[in-house]
């Protein structure tokens, strides 16, 4: 059988209708614009803080842990720093305290990783002072941005009403 | 002015091209953005800023995270614990880990509590909670912060 080619047959163009694909790639795009969760990066201290009564048994550390004492003001800002019995004006200060004492964290005779570091603080301090010290004792950023880690071995001082009486 | 149909014609055709184009790369951009893992992230939490803060490097083993608010209270496994209500949740969580792993007699120290405290939450807080971490056998601790740029 012939077909006929005549003008207004099969040669006319079918036009597609695009608005059902529309509305479903629209309801995409809504959905994914409404979960869409714009995410700091986060990232960790990793501290090891085994309960008192089991680091017991453990060696006794070659060095005394240097005590690091932070106070605070009633509205739980910090007011003061030590170090021991040295009072320091900032953390910039403490990360200068410690690299004094355990040498250049870069150096072959540093003491960074022996070194023990027992952090104390009041219990209305807001939990940033206690990060911001965390973060001057365990490294700091070099010029060209590296991290260089200091003190690895960290606790914090036992709750208040837990400590030991002297 | 008055224009006639019959000075235009047929309407103009319209090309989708481009705009389905456009819409298809934005679709594909947000599903490649999308993430269902940070199940673990509340919104509540306002992370202290740190220079040092960096992703891990690998995974914690066996993580458990405890998020404390500004308010004291814990946010633990969907639910919301007063900081005192811990420490049953806690040994409960302990147990089960030895039950799970009954050849592994240091499974719980060897676990990971992954804390994540409000900015403004009472440093007294976080260490009672550390402290009933530890009454349960927990010793490996993770403070999470935000990463600061400078």
């Amino acid at each position: 059988m012939k077909i006929r080619h005549t003008t207004g047959g099969l040669t006319e163009k079918i036009p597609i209708d695009m608005t059902p694909m529309i509305d479903i790639v629209f309801q995409l795009m809504a959905f994914f614009i409404m979960t869409l969760k714009v995410v700091v990066q986060e990232g960790d201290f990793n501290i090891k803080m085994p309960a008192p009564s089991s680091s017991q048994n453990a060696t006794p550390p070659l060095l005394p842990a240097i005590a690091v004492r932070l106070e605070a003001t009633a509205e739980g800002r910090l007011s003061a720093i030590y170090a021991g019995e040295v009072p320091l004006a900032s953390s910039d200060e403490l990360r200068d305290y410690i690299i004094s004492i355990v040498g250049d964290p870069s150096g072959p005779n540093s003491l960074a990783k022996e070194q023990e570091v027992e952090l104390d603080f009041d219990d209305n301090i807001r939990y940033e002072h206690v990060i911001g010290a965390v973060t001057a004792i365990t490294g700091y950023r070099n010029s060209e941005g590296q991290v260089v880690p200091l003190i690895e071995k960290l606790k914090f001082a036992p709750p208040k009403e837990l400590a030991p009486a002297q | 002015m008055k224009y006639s149909s019959k000075e235009f014609g047929n309407p103009p055709e319209v090309d989708w091209t481009p705009m389905i184009d456009m819409t298809f790369q934005l679709i594909a951009f947000f599903m490649f953005t999308l993430s269902f893992s940070d199940a673990d992230i509340n919104e509540r939490i306002r992370l202290p800023n740190s220079e040092l803060a960096k992703p891990p490097d690998q995974k914690a083993e066996k993580p458990l995270t405890l998020q404390l608010t500004k308010e004291g209270i814990v946010l633990y496994g969907g639910q919301e614990v007063p900081l005192e209500g811990m420490s049953r949740n806690l040994e409960n969580e302990a147990e089960y880990l030895i039950r799970q792993h009954t050849d592994d007699p240091g499974v719980v120290a060897g676990a990971t509590i992954i804390l994540r405290a409000d900015a403004e939450a009472q440093g007294g807080q976080v260490r009672r909670l550390i402290k009933i971490c530890q009454d349960a056998g927990f010793e490996n601790f993770v403070l999470r912060a935000k990463e600061e740029r400078r």
